[in-house]
């Protein structure tokens, strides 16, 4: 069984048809990419799958359950892990409780707990703040734990980010244009991060990226989009001589 | 305080440093101390001094008053706050802060309520005591821990999970209705609903049920905003939640069994200093709990971001009611001690005026901050009182006070700042 599938996925806002007849399979440790020009509706099949909004028609299913009519964090919960195009990292909050909040869905005690302090919440916020710490090592950024992340270099909170992500444990990664606004260097290094993730957690990882040759490098597989609709499929290779593709992105070779 | 170390070559500033960092170096524990050793000179021997020193009776706020009303007793207004409050407060400080560290560095090791406890009992004796001299300081202190209750669970919702909510006075105006509705209806003989129910000596053990009882009547009401929040942020939810304070009061107003806009009199004098006390620390206790759990800062995660707080498993719709329930149950609490310390309410006081006291009182105190809330209120709750003899100035004063915050410390005079009792005690040597 695949574990996430999207079947004959549409959607319109309004009048306007954003995704046409998608279809998506990822199986358990792949690498997916999902290019396209801008304004093709990548970031909204992002928000499709993740329950953002709901298709207009069409299944998606994590591992046979399906996921429509799921509120976002009901989604995530069940392993479906995001970054964002901007990360949207949380301004007020410092790196350790970025990492101890993505952990919500897991902690072992409830309100009244929350209320009057009890040992239970104390143990579990030992627990949630130890896993917290594992992960900022494991993402090199632990030194930054007591920091707001407005203070961090840009490369440090995409870490950041990418360590929140994992704290949810997902089954399966989406990541909106990872390397967004990054110098040649710090995609280098992204690669590395991404690659790491991949194999010490082994998650899968589906990903929406502009840059081809960063994609070309991390995928087995990658679908092209535009205007809402998949022209081409198949390993990089294919992709990157596939004529529809170019035209896609460089535009028609004859030009009257 | 680095910057004060006295050294050998700055002797002529060498009395102000070392006495500066003689300050710096007196646990909570020996301000108690001084501050209780204040309060018992003012006890004993305020009527004598205040008497040798010219003044008509004891200055009941630390001699503001007198002196904005008859500039000519400015003098000994001012020797007599030296003498009774300052000079006892530094001498015992100081003087103690040896013994004073070595008993706080003891509680520090033991566990924390023992401690806080005994913090708190000692600071209740002090206001016991000062409060004793006048029943307008008695008055004032109870309003006062009211206003801290109210900052502190406004701040939950405008501050912690940034939604700017102004139904407050209408989630009081809930809580003060239904606990007096209750006490009236219960134990008292009163010409609105009767003759009592119970005998009224079981009264002051049911008192708190009657408090809860208000808080969640109020944290019903916080669905009416709570609900719409799903959908609206900002602006709009402003709006909507200010109907919801106007609907309360029209309500309240209209409904002749509570008293239409005559209001509700005879509440039972229940509120008195101790419970106030004890219910304020609760409030501060539970809500200071609440914001520093990793559930708690879900509410920081919707405010920051609520999109990035639903991609990380936070649930949005379930952390937005519970906040607004929570502000409101306390602001129900809240409301409850206030009926019952007027022990007079009508619809009148849950209006605009309101609202602006208590967002004026969080805006000033800072935002995302349980210090912050008790230094807004209690600083906007003396101020007002302190200024009361410039008559119609004092609302040229506070509010270009406020504004003068505002640009300086946008967020506040001590926000988004954690409150760790355990730091706060600690011993500073």
């Amino acid at each position: 069984m695949p574990l996430l599938q999207v079947r004959n996925m549409t959607h319109y806002f309004g009048g306007l048809r954003a995704v046409h007849n998608f279809n998506l399979v990822i199986e358990p440790g792949e690498i997916k990419g999902l290019i396209g020009p801008n304004g093709a509706g990548k970031t909204t099949i992002f928000n499709l799958i993740t329950g953002i909004h709901t298709p207009t028609e069409g299944q998606i299913e994590l591992e046979g359950r399906s996921l429509i009519g799921l509120r976002p964090h009901e989604v995530a919960s069940r392993g479906l892990g995001r970054t964002f195009q901007n990360m949207l990292l949380w301004r007020h909050m410092n790196v350790l409780d970025h990492v101890k909040m993505a952990q919500y869905s897991r902690l072992g005690y409830g309100l009244l707990d929350a209320f009057f302090g009890t040992p239970r919440l104390q143990r579990e916020e030992q627990r949630v703040t130890d896993e917290a710490m594992r992960l900022l090592e494991l993402f090199d950024v632990a030194k930054y734990a007591g920091q707001l992340v407005g203070n961090l270099p840009y490369g440090a909170q995409r870490r950041v980010e990418m360590a929140r992500a994992m704290a949810t444990k997902p089954k399966i990664l989406f990541l909106d244009e990872p390397t967004a606004g990054m110098t040649p260097e710090e995609l280098v290094q992204m690669i590395g991060i991404i690659r790491q993730v991949h194999r010490d957690f082994g998650v899968a990882i589906f990903l929406i990226e502009h840059r081809l040759k960063f994609v070309m490098e991390l995928c087995q597989s990658i679908q092209t989009l535009v205007f809402g609709e998949v022209i081409a499929e198949g390993p990089p290779e294919e992709i990157q001589n596939n004529p529809k593709v170019v035209e896609a992105y460089l535009g028609k070779e004859d030009i009257t | 305080m680095e910057s004060t170390k006295s050294t050998p070559a700055l002797s002529q500033d060498g009395f102000w440093s070392r006495l500066r960092s003689g300050f710096s170096r007196v646990p909570v524990i020996g301000w108690l101390a001084g501050g209780l050793c204040a309060v018992m000179v003012e006890y004993f021997l305020g009527d004598a001094l205040s008497y040798y020193l010219g003044l008509p009776k004891i200055p009941v706020l630390f001699g503001f008053v007198t002196m904005l009303k008859k500039p000519l007793l400015i003098p000994s207004s001012a020797a007599y706050v030296i003498l009774v409050y300052i000079v006892p407060l530094a001498a015992v400080g100081l003087l103690s802060a040896g013994p004073a560290n070595r008993l706080a560095a003891f509680l520090h090791r033991r566990a924390l309520w023992l401690s806080a406890i005994i913090h708190l009992v000692l600071l209740y004796i002090i206001i016991h005591v000062w409060s004793d001299i006048s029943d307008y300081r008695l008055l004032l202190l109870k309003l006062t821990m009211i206003a801290i209750m109210l900052t502190l669970s406004i701040n939950v919702i405008n501050g912690y999970m940034g939604e700017f909510s102004c139904s407050h006075p209408g989630f009081m105006a809930l809580g003060a209705y239904s606990a007096s509705a209750l006490t009236l209806i219960l134990f008292t003989n009163d010409k609105l609903f009767g003759p009592a129910l119970l005998p009224p000596a079981l009264g002051p053990y049911f008192f708190p049920l009657a408090l809860i009882f208000g808080g969640l009547v109020a944290a019903l009401g916080a669905l009416v905003v709570a609900i719409p929040s799903f959908r609206t942020r900002g602006d709009y939810l402003a709006i909507i939640s200010l109907a919801f304070m106007f609907i309360v009061k029209s309500v309240i107003e209209n409904l002749e069994f509570v008293g239409g806009p005559r209001g509700m009199s005879s509440q039972p004098n229940w509120s008195d200093l101790p419970t106030v006390f004890a219910w304020t620390v609760m409030c501060i206790w539970v809500i200071n709990n609440f914001v520093r759990s990793t559930m708690g800062k879900a509410l920081n995660a919707v405010r920051d971001n609520e999109m990035a707080a639903d991609a990380m498993t936070v649930d949005t719709r379930k952390t937005k009611i519970v906040t607004f329930m929570f502000g409101a149950f306390w602001a129900g609490v809240a409301g409850g001690l206030f009926a019952h310390v007027l022990r007079y309410v009508n619809p009148g006081t849950f209006g605009i005026q309101k609202l602006a006291e208590i967002l004026a009182m969080v805006y000033f105190g800072g935002l995302n901050s349980v210090v912050g809330s008790v230094v807004g209120a209690v600083s906007i709750n003396l101020l007002s009182e302190m200024l009361r003899p410039l008559e119609l100035f004092k609302w040229i004063v506070i509010p270009l006070l406020l504004i003068l915050v505002m640009i300086y410390r946008p967020t506040g005079l001590i926000a988004f700042r954690e409150f760790d009792v355990r730091k706060i005690l600690r011993p500073k040597q």
